[in-house]
């Protein structure tokens, strides 16, 4: 059962580009901002994650715990210093400046961290596995894509449920009359982009612990969780989740056939869903 | 009772432009005399500005002019050299006739491109231009005849052996070597020449008027019957093709290819938009100004690294938050200064107006 294994390890890494797009998808909802710099984030995260690991000796999953809040300050900071003075009409300098962001969030670790690949380690985690029937699934895949459904129902909720969330969505709606009824749209914008960055470490834990990374491994996350988002459609973050997994599949079939085209074939599947689907999948927003 | 009616023009020139075309001319010729001027190293560091800034100005027309703000332009860089290689290498074509094929390959490139890119909402077109330019590197990864991943060489006999080498060596009694530097040289000088000549040419013609309209107010330039996106299209088309053959440029002197190096984001789209925003996005002077700037500051941080990338991305930040329009525009905006100028003025009117709207209104 060959095949059956594929697309479950495909499956499963979907779990893990759902991670990598629910952040970009939530900015992106709630403030029209794309932010290029958003693979690098995650390799930041990854690194803040290995540091903390190797200098304290931590547990990853504790280690994560504790960047968590370190990135949601940056995210915050971020939003709040530099890219709300960018939020307008045109969407040059967001892209410019998050593109700029990118280029210094690269060379910076480079800088700090030297070109070589790194990887967290998980311990006895990493190669355990469970017994499906005819398929095994490693543990740590498996706790990716549950984390991702998890990550999707709180952030559903949280949009849907709670007063922040309402807030979320009126700002991203009109932030001028939001504005008129007590709302500050500064600090919504400042708020999302923290979350997205909780979102970004949950990613990050996975992908140091997954894999190696380095520190120019940014741009195809970004790329990654991009096509995930298109994929889906816009607005939906369950639509993200399947947009992960068509990308995941289409990559581990892809590799099954020949290694070279792992990624090429998440690629095609992308541009066989722009040319048929422009709008993606399970569209929701209206823009 | 008569009125005088007074006659109207309508103008572009300003006293700076007039002596500005007088000083280019000048510095064309002392350009076209430089490879009997100066060394071989300098006309190779000359060729490296000359290719950056064509690179520049063409995605300055794509992200300043029309709006199409891409990360992906490495894929026309990577796609021309690569034309030109198999073109040379596979059919034994000359280098110089192969960089004009690479360029009509190019637009081939560019309409499935746009057609797939054309179809994301603004900001996530610029993600995928660049998808587009990675799954372009990773078939070419493919080209086993052209090395694959690894890449491959021009030919010795190649770039020696090209159109108007031999008579160099003749006429001017310069070595093979030299000759081919000289010629992709003076190449490169006449495809700035050119890429200025049709910017500026389409910028002051009614289309440029049309598409200054769109990249302003989209809908109220489509209301007045300006057909954006076949405008944006045409642009579009128009870099693919000039990118398309600088990269191929490019790699004739190079003479050596790899898809990693081909379709570098770093060195064929992140130098690029450094260069325009810190020049001046939106303007022709600015890419002029930014590629010299960009030189100077790699020759001054050659020593440091990727600190000078990390200089490079925060002085693009700073300027994109607090002088949008470039240290091009920051100048032009206290001394009126413009070399290029695309902005009408109404001349011999009753009126006299000195205050005029927008800079290419």
């Amino acid at each position: 059962m060959n095949w059956l294994d594929t697309i479950l390890q495909g499956v499963l890494l979907g779990g893990l580009y759902a991670l990598f797009a629910a952040g970009l998808s939530l900015v992106f909802g709630i403030m029209r901002l794309v932010n290029l710099a958003h693979g690098d984030l995650i390799v930041l995260a990854a690194f803040l994650i290995l540091v903390l690991v190797t200098a304290l000796g931590l547990n990853p999953f504790v280690a994560a715990v504790i960047a968590a809040p370190l990135m949601f300050a940056i995210g915050w900071a971020l939003q709040y210093l530099l890219l709300n003075r960018t939020l307008g009409k045109d969407i040059l300098p967001p892209l410019l400046v998050t593109f700029g962001l990118s280029i210094v969030i690269q060379n910076g670790l480079l800088e700090s961290f030297s070109a070589d690949s790194r990887r967290v380690f998980a311990g006895s985690l990493e190669s355990a596995s469970i017994n499906l029937g005819p398929v095994n699934a490693g543990i740590m895949p498996l706790m990716t894509f549950f984390l991702a459904i998890a990550v999707i129902v709180c952030l559903n909720q949280l949009i849907y449920r709670t007063s922040v969330g309402r807030a979320f969505r009126a700002t991203s709606d009109d932030p001028v009359t939001a504005g008129l009824m007590g709302i500050r749209p500064q600090r919504i914008f400042a708020l999302a982009t923290g979350l997205a960055m909780v979102v970004v470490t949950i990613a990050a834990l996975y992908l140091g612990t997954r894999a190696n990374f380095d520190p120019t491994s940014g741009p195809s996350r970004l790329i990654y969780a991009f096509e995930a988002v298109i994929i889906g459609g816009l607005g939906s973050l369950w639509g993200t989740l399947a947009g992960g997994i068509i990308l995941g599949v289409a990559q581990t079939i892809g590799a099954a056939i020949n290694p070279e085209w792992q990624i090429l074939a998440g690629h095609l599947a992308f541009l066989g869903v722009l040319l048929f689907k422009p709008r993606g999948l399970f569209p929701r927003a209206v823009d | 009772m008569t009125m005088a009616i007074p006659s109207f023009t309508v103008e572009t020139r300003t006293r700076a432009s007039t002596l500005s075309a007088a000083a280019v001319i000048a510095l064309l010729l002392l350009a076209f005399a430089a490879p009997f001027i100066v060394s071989r190293g300098v006309i190779q560091e000359l060729f490296f500005i000359l290719t950056m800034l064509v690179l520049a100005q063409n995605w300055n027309l794509l992200a300043g002019y029309a709006g199409l703000i891409s990360v992906g332009q490495q894929a026309f860089v990577g796609f021309g050299a690569y034309t030109m290689f198999g073109a040379v290498i596979l059919f034994g074509v000359d280098p110089v006739v192969a960089i004009l094929i690479a360029g009509l390959f190019s637009i081939a490139l560019a309409f499935p491109t746009a057609f797939f890119t054309f179809r994301l909402y603004g900001p996530y077109f610029a993600i995928g231009t660049w998808v587009v330019a990675e799954v372009v590197r990773l078939l070419l990864a493919q080209w086993k005849a052209l090395g694959g991943g690894t890449g491959t060489s021009l030919p010795r006999d190649a770039t020696r052996d090209m159109v108007g080498v031999d008579m160099m060596r003749d006429v001017f009694g310069m070595k093979a070597s030299q000759a081919s530097d000289a010629l992709t040289y003076w190449l490169a000088l006449i495809l700035v020449v050119a890429t200025i000549g049709f910017i500026y040419g389409l910028l002051r013609s009614k289309q440029g008027l049309g598409l200054a309209a769109v990249r302003d107010n989209e809908q109220a330039a489509r209301a007045v019957g300006v057909d954006a996106r076949r405008m944006k299209t045409l642009v579009y088309l128009a870099t693919a093709f000039i990118t398309g053959i600088c990269g191929a440029l490019i790699y004739v002197q190079k003479a050596r290819i790899s898809p990693d190096a081909a379709f570098s984001v770093t060195d064929w789209t992140a130098y690029v938009i450094f260069i325009v925003v810190i020049g001046g996005i939106g303007t022709i002077e600015g890419p002029i100004l930014g590629v010299i700037i960009f030189f100077l500051l790699q020759n001054l941080l050659a020593d440091y690294g990727s600190w000078y990338l990390l200089v490079l991305g925060l002085l693009g930040i700073a300027i994109m938050l607090f002088a949008p329009r470039g240290l091009w525009g920051l100048f032009s905006d206290r001394t009126g200064i413009q070399l290029f100028p695309v902005r009408r003025v109404l001349k011999g009117g009753p009126l006299n107006l000195t205050h005029k709207g927008g800079p290419h209104g």
